[in-house]
């Protein structure tokens, strides 16, 4: 049955706004600020049989757009040898090495039945606030074995043909440092199943099933038809680009990561062969996030392609098994998203070559994953944990946004007053960073300072970071972004952790303080060629300072802080033609 | 013989400032439509009334919507404005809540109305719970203020981290800058709003300072305008929220413009539509480049407590809600890369504007598809400059881009850019309307402006809505709001506290003190009310969570209590998520309260058509209309000649100076004893 155009472009909104809704119930009911504030938390309908993402919400977290068709596919193996699924069903797990990401990530997966026959699944996924393990909040830099990051749940039944199973909600809960949060985030994603099973019947009623099907069946091919499309605008050939982490936080050498990045007419293979085996430390990533990654890099590139399967229907990977990029249990993998927002960088970095117009150049590229753990006086236990922001990369038509979020969220940071008035801590900057963006044509985002000091009598650090050793590169001649740091005072004076920007439980006592400065973006096209008013205006503004003008821009601003036009191009002149 | 005694609305939009009168003792009514004058919009405004008034003398009020602010904003045009702040949080306003403007693609930016060097710093701190850690020095707050003044900074803005929790320091810095400042333009952040986050405290008392000086030499030109001609009554000003404020509080508080005209119109809405009967309706309001949809649930249209005018202009008061998409008359209809009919968000707006203007554009349009279809009647047209439409320019560009490709013909492409934008608006619709519990069978669709009326048919079909309800004049709409809309004043104090650890007696205590002191600034503004009302809520929420629910107190004559506040937050809360969790601490975040000068109601029968017409002496002829799939052949009305009670059956043509109504095939439209049109549902 062929579908009419019209009909098709209808339904694909309509079943858009299913998973936006699940999106927005989630977020509105969240106890956990990452998921209430943060929208680390997605939802999506996916294929009955294949687990293939059909649709998925617009404001949930870009990287699970893509992953989390490997949870489903998880949910539908598993099932199969249990008898398959049932009506009322519900599926929860947090399996990293099956469904993707980190263990904090709880999935719930829930079959859609029409006339006994399952017709497509629902799943939500959310980052909950504590999940047990050796650190309040998972980002333990210091794991060796997933069991440390914290407690491992295989795809079991919450609900049992709509039953709901208050053993495992207890199993859940006693084996989380914060139990409430749970249970309210829990209920959160229940409710938004529920609303989204309410409306995909109502949609179904509408339109009649077959008609929905074939239309959903149609989407995937035109996602893939577009992204061929897309494909087929780059020149054929292969190009290579390689980016480093710092370390895993176990052994301090650095993890390299590869792509090399082969068109072939309307078809790409992006071969990570040359990349580092896994690392005994938590940056591995199983092959489902890898993938992940990968898509959310080429939709940054390529903007409307669909968020369906049909996208990755022309790309081929080529990921080495038990490579940093292709882990099995145990292996850890609790900063993932570390190894991902490189993985997003050599994509770019490579794209750049090709085709500069569509580029950016690297953001940050670290979320400085920052834990502050202690008791209160009257013996209650707090924890205050957040993601820091930085800069953005710079592109062919202007400068990078300073201060954003990853490229992997749409995050927004909590406000300073709301962490202060939950937890004893007062910041003491909060503040943009100078000299942070990568110098280029068109300059980085600038990075951010944040600087805290702690209130209570004491207290332990955790922070899980990269980006301490090898900046965020700029693209077609553009300069890398400042490096991240962080120090941190004790009695005996100010420390920078041993691994740059990892470190575990160090002790602070009251009225010492945390000061964390995140990388800018690197930088787009040479810097010689950056219009000299801006350099100047760069000046004015504080965005760079005086003994960068010349340096790395090859400007000389006057006392009065106006360009010398001659000096500058005596300057830029003589610097090209060493 | 008695003199008139006239209270006078004006609406002033980017091509026409439209007037209502109202003569209070004869009960008559009358409009006017002149052109803007653009760069000093007082000018048309004092035209526009004096073209109807002959003693201005006459007029006991004139209230006004306007987009003064609202232009600002968008483009950019406030004052240049310094920031004194706390001493490390001089960037706050550019960083943001760390976010971007959109989620895919990395090329958002980002430029805060304060520039970096105009920003600056002063010690002083108090922490989360009100304690002064660190005393401000006032000599250090005036030495700033002068240089930001002597540098040229017309308006400034005082905010200090934590001052919603203390505005001690905050206070003394303020006198401090207002004893130095060269003008009225001072703004405390806190007198904005005392509200924990401090981005959207900062953002918004920023913007209020940035939009003072523009907003008030208008203002000033505007009274200095009427007084000239001899105006002596009170102006009043219409508020993002709805109500109106005195001209004065306008002054203070340009930021709570920043909406003033589109909710004027949603006032006027609710007004028309329960003298009509209708409790339940949702406005659309289509333009050339935009669909603008407001839900009225019982009589009562829904606020939002924040807003941003433009990526990272965050404005946090209360703003009539109003969910725009990019769906109007000059939104492009194209293919994407996939093959996939699209329609917008991409627009050719008015200028060039819908291919059949001629003004340049080749790519077709909803407004192409209207024409194409005959919907819109081409030799009377709206817009653009021709003065017959180019049907056959329309024609070939559907053609061309869209029906050969998708192997369709020009009439089934140009039906399916329209399905496509109804489906469009009907989204948007849902997103006000079933999204947040609302059963759309129990709510009307009332159109006004340019467009509007020519898809609320499809609407109501397409989303299940009762009916329709078309004003007798959709063009003056807003400014007719602007006579009707109350007095309203909203104020907000953060608590933060768990409820258990609350004293509520004083907590309500506090509350009706705050609502007595509101009461009394709005009897100061000299206008007379039928009844004053009162409107408390806290911001609560389960201890851990971040998102609040709204909740409606009542204070008993006894006093507040827990057990009172408990109860009323469960309820709100069942009711916003179905399940309570049970033993999990509750917390107030803020109170709210509303004071609300209800203001005579307008008697809307003064719209009721009179020497009306049957349609059938209303019918000036026919034509050929495209819908379903099918040529029909509709008969066209003078829609303004028709009697109460008279009935027309879809498919048929209404038309007015300033806009064109279809009634879809198998819909009915009467005339209610208001002038209004009821479209529904044939039986």
């Amino acid at each position: 049955m062929t579908i009419d155009p019209v009909t098709l472009a209808i339904l694909k909104g309509r079943l858009e706004q299913i998973a936006d809704e699940m999106d927005a119930t989630l977020f509105r009911s969240a106890f956990n600020p990452i998921i209430a504030e943060a929208h680390d938390a997605s939802h999506g309908i996916y294929d009955a049989k294949t687990g293939d993402t059909l649709v998925q919400g617009k404001s949930g977290l870009p990287i699970f757009v893509g992953v989390m068709a490997f949870a489903v596919k998880a949910v539908i193996e598993k099932a199969a040898k249990q008898g398959g699924v049932h009506e009322g069903d519900v599926w929860i797990f947090n399996d990293p090495y099956d469904g993707g990401t980190h263990l904090s990530d709880f999935r719930l997966v829930k079959p859609v039945f029409r006339d006994g026959e399952v017709f497509c699944y629902l799943a939500s996924v959310g980052h909950w606030h504590d999940v047990g393990g050796n650190v309040p909040g998972n980002y333990n830099p210091a794991a060796t074995e997933c069991f440390q990051e914290g407690m491992l749940i295989p795809p079991v039944k919450l609900y049992d043909r709509g039953e709901f199973r208050q053993d495992i909600v207890d199993i859940l809960s006693s084996n989380s440092r914060l139990p409430l949060s749970l249970y309210g985030d829990l209920n959160g994603q229940i409710n938004a199943l529920q609303l989204g099973e309410k409306r995909m019947n109502a949609l179904l009623d509408e339109y009649g099933d077959a008609r929905v099907a074939d239309c959903m069946g149609e989407l995937t091919a035109r996602a893939a038809q577009m992204m061929r499309a897309q494909i087929s605008n780059l020149p054929s050939g292969t190009v290579s680009a390689e980016d480093f982490l710092d370390n895993d936080g176990i052994n301090d050498e650095p993890l390299k990561i590869a792509l090399d990045l082969i068109i072939d007419g309307d078809r790409m293979v992006m071969d990570f062969s040359r990349s580092s085996p896994a690392c005994a430390g938590p940056v591995n990533i199983s092959r489902a996030t890898t993938i992940a990654a990968c898509y959310v890099a080429l939709k940054h590139i390529f903007g409307d392609v669909p968020a369906n399967a049909g996208v990755l229907e022309p790309v081929e990977f080529r990921i080495d098994e038990d490579s940093l990029l292709s882990v099995r249990a145990p292996k850890p993998v609790g900063g993932y998203t570390e190894t991902i927002l490189r993985l997003i960088d050599v994509v770019f970095q490579a794209v750049a070559q090709i085709a500069p117009e569509l580029a950016m150049a690297c953001a940050y590229g670290t979320i400085n994953a920052l834990s502050l753990a202690g008791h209160r006086g009257n013996g209650q236990r707090w924890v205050m944990f957040s993601f820091f922001g930085g800069g953005h990369g710079a592109h062919g038509a202007g400068d990078g946004l300073n201060h954003g979020n990853a490229p992997i969220s749409t995050a927004t940071i909590p406000p300073l007053e709301i962490l202060e008035a939950a937890y004893p801590v007062r910041f003491t900057q909060w503040a943009l960073r100078p000299d942070s963006g990568g110098a280029g044509e068109f300059r980085g985002g600038l990075g951010a300072v944040y600087e805290i000091e702690l209130l209570e009598k004491q207290a332990d650090v955790f922070l899980f970071g990269e980006r301490g050793r090898f900046a965020p590169p700029g693209v077609v001649g553009g300069g890398a972004g400042a490096l991240n740091t962080f120090h941190y005072q004790q009695a005996d004076g100010e420390h920078v952790p041993p691994m740059a920007s990892k470190i575990v439980g160090v002790h602070i006592d009251r009225g010492q303080k945390l000061r964390l400065e995140t990388p800018g973006g690197g930088g787009y096209g040479h810097a010689f060629e950056r219009n000299p008013e801006s350099v100047a205006r760069d000046l004015r503004l504080g965005y760079i300072t005086a003994e960068h003008t010349e340096a790395d821009y090859g400007v000389v601003i006057g006392p009065d802080g106006s360009v010398d036009d001659a000096a500058t191009r005596d300057l830029r002149a003589r610097e090209t033609a060493q | 013989m008695t003199r008139p005694a006239y209270v006078i609305g004006v609406d002033v939009g980017g091509t026409f400032t439209d007037v209502f009168i109202l003569d209070e003792t004869s009960g008559q009514v009358s409009t006017a439509k002149v052109p803007s004058t653009r760069g000093d919009q007082s000018k048309g405004f004092v035209e526009g009334i004096g073209s109807r008034v002959e003693n201005f003398a006459d007029i006991s009020t004139v209230v006004h919507g306007t987009t003064v602010g609202t232009n600002a904003l968008l483009e950019r045009k406030g004052a240049r404005t310094g920031i004194i702040t706390t001493e490390g949080f001089r960037d706050v306003l550019e960083m943001r809540r760390r976010d971007r403007p959109t989620t895919w693609g990395l090329k958002g930016s980002f430029t805060p109305v304060v520039e970096r060097p105009d920003r600056v710093e002063v010690s002083e701190r108090v922490l989360a719970d009100g304690t002064v850690l660190e005393p401000v020095d006032v000599a250090e707050v005036k030495a700033q203020a002068k240089a930001l003044a002597e540098s040229g900074c017309e308006a400034v803005c005082v905010f200090f981290i934590n001052g919603y929790a203390n505005n001690e320091n905050e206070k003394h810095a303020v006198e401090a800058v207002r004893s130095v400042w060269p003008n009225a333009y001072v703004t405390a952040a806190t007198e904005i709003l005392p509200e924990i986050r401090e981005f959207e405290r900062l953002s918004t008392a920023t913007l209020n300072a940035y939009l003072q000086p523009v907003v008030s030499s208008y203002l000033d030109k505007l009274e200095k305008g009427l007084e000239a001609k001899g105006f002596g009554g009170d102006i009043l000003i219409v508020q993002s929220n709805g109500g109106v404020m005195s001209i004065d509080m306008a002054k203070r508080y340009p930021v709570r413009t920043a909406l003033s005209g589109p909710a004027a119109g949603v006032i006027a809405a609710t007004a028309i539509a329960k003298a009509a009967g209708f409790d339940n309706i949702i406005t659309c309001d289509m333009g050339g480049t935009s669909f603008d949809v407001s839900l009225v649930a019982d009589n009562e249209a829904a606020l939002a407590a924040q807003t941003a005018i433009d990526f990272g202009m965050v404005v946090r008061t209360p703003m009539i809600e109003i969910t725009t998409i990019g769906a109007g008359g000059g939104s492009i209809a194209s293919l994407d890369t996939g093959g996939l009919l699209q329609v917008g968000p991409e627009s050719a707006g008015s200028d060039p504007g819908p291919v059949c203007y001629g003004l340049g554009n080749d790519r077709p349009t909803v407004t192409d598809a209207n024409v194409v279809l005959g919907r819109i009647n081409p030799d009377r047209p709206i817009g653009g400059k021709l003065a017959r439409l180019d049907v056959e320019a329309a024609r070939r560009a559907i053609d061309s881009h869209l029906a050969t490709p998708l192997g369709l013909s020009i009439e089934q492409a140009a039906e399916a850019i329209l399905q496509l934008a109804n489906a469009k608006m009907a989204g948007a619709i849902r997103l006000v309307s079933i999204e947040k519990g609302h059963d759309p069978a129990k709510f009307s669709a009332m159109p006004f402006g340019g467009g509007g009326a020519l898809h609320t048919g499809a609407l109501i079909k397409e989303v299940g809505l009762a009916s329709a309800l078309v004003p007798r004049f959709p063009g003056v709409t807003s400014a007719l709001g602007c006579v009707v809309a109350d007095m309203r004043h909203d104020r907000v104090q953060t608590v933060n506290r768990l409820l258990d650890q609350i004293d509520a007696a004083e907590l309500g205590a506090e509350m009706e003190r705050i609502g007595d002191e509101t009461e009394t600034l709005l009897e100061s503004a000299g206008v007379a009310f039928a009844r004053i009302d009162r409107v408390m809520e806290l911001d609560m929420l389960y201890l851990g969570q971040t998102h609040t629910v709204n909740v409606a107190i009542d204070i008993p004559d006894t006093g507040l209590t827990r057990q009172g506040i408990r109860d009323a937050f469960e309820t709100a809360y069942r009711e916003a998520y179905g399940r309570l969790l049970d033993g999990i601490p509750m917390r107030v975040m803020n109170y709210r309260i509303a004071v609300i000068g209800r203001r005579p109601k307008l008697d809307m029968a003064v719209f009721a058509p009179v020497d009306g017409k049957p349609a059938g002496d209303c019918r000036i002829g026919t034509r050929k209309v495209f819908a379903d799939g099918a040529w029909h052949e509709a008969g066209v009305y003078e829609r303004l000649q028709l009697a109460v009670g008279a009935t027309i059956s879809g498919p048929a043509l209404l038309e007015q100076a300033d806009t064109t109504i279809f009634v879809d095939p198998g819909l009915v439209a009467v005339v209610d004893g208001f002038g209004n049109l009821v479209i529904k549902p044939g039986a």
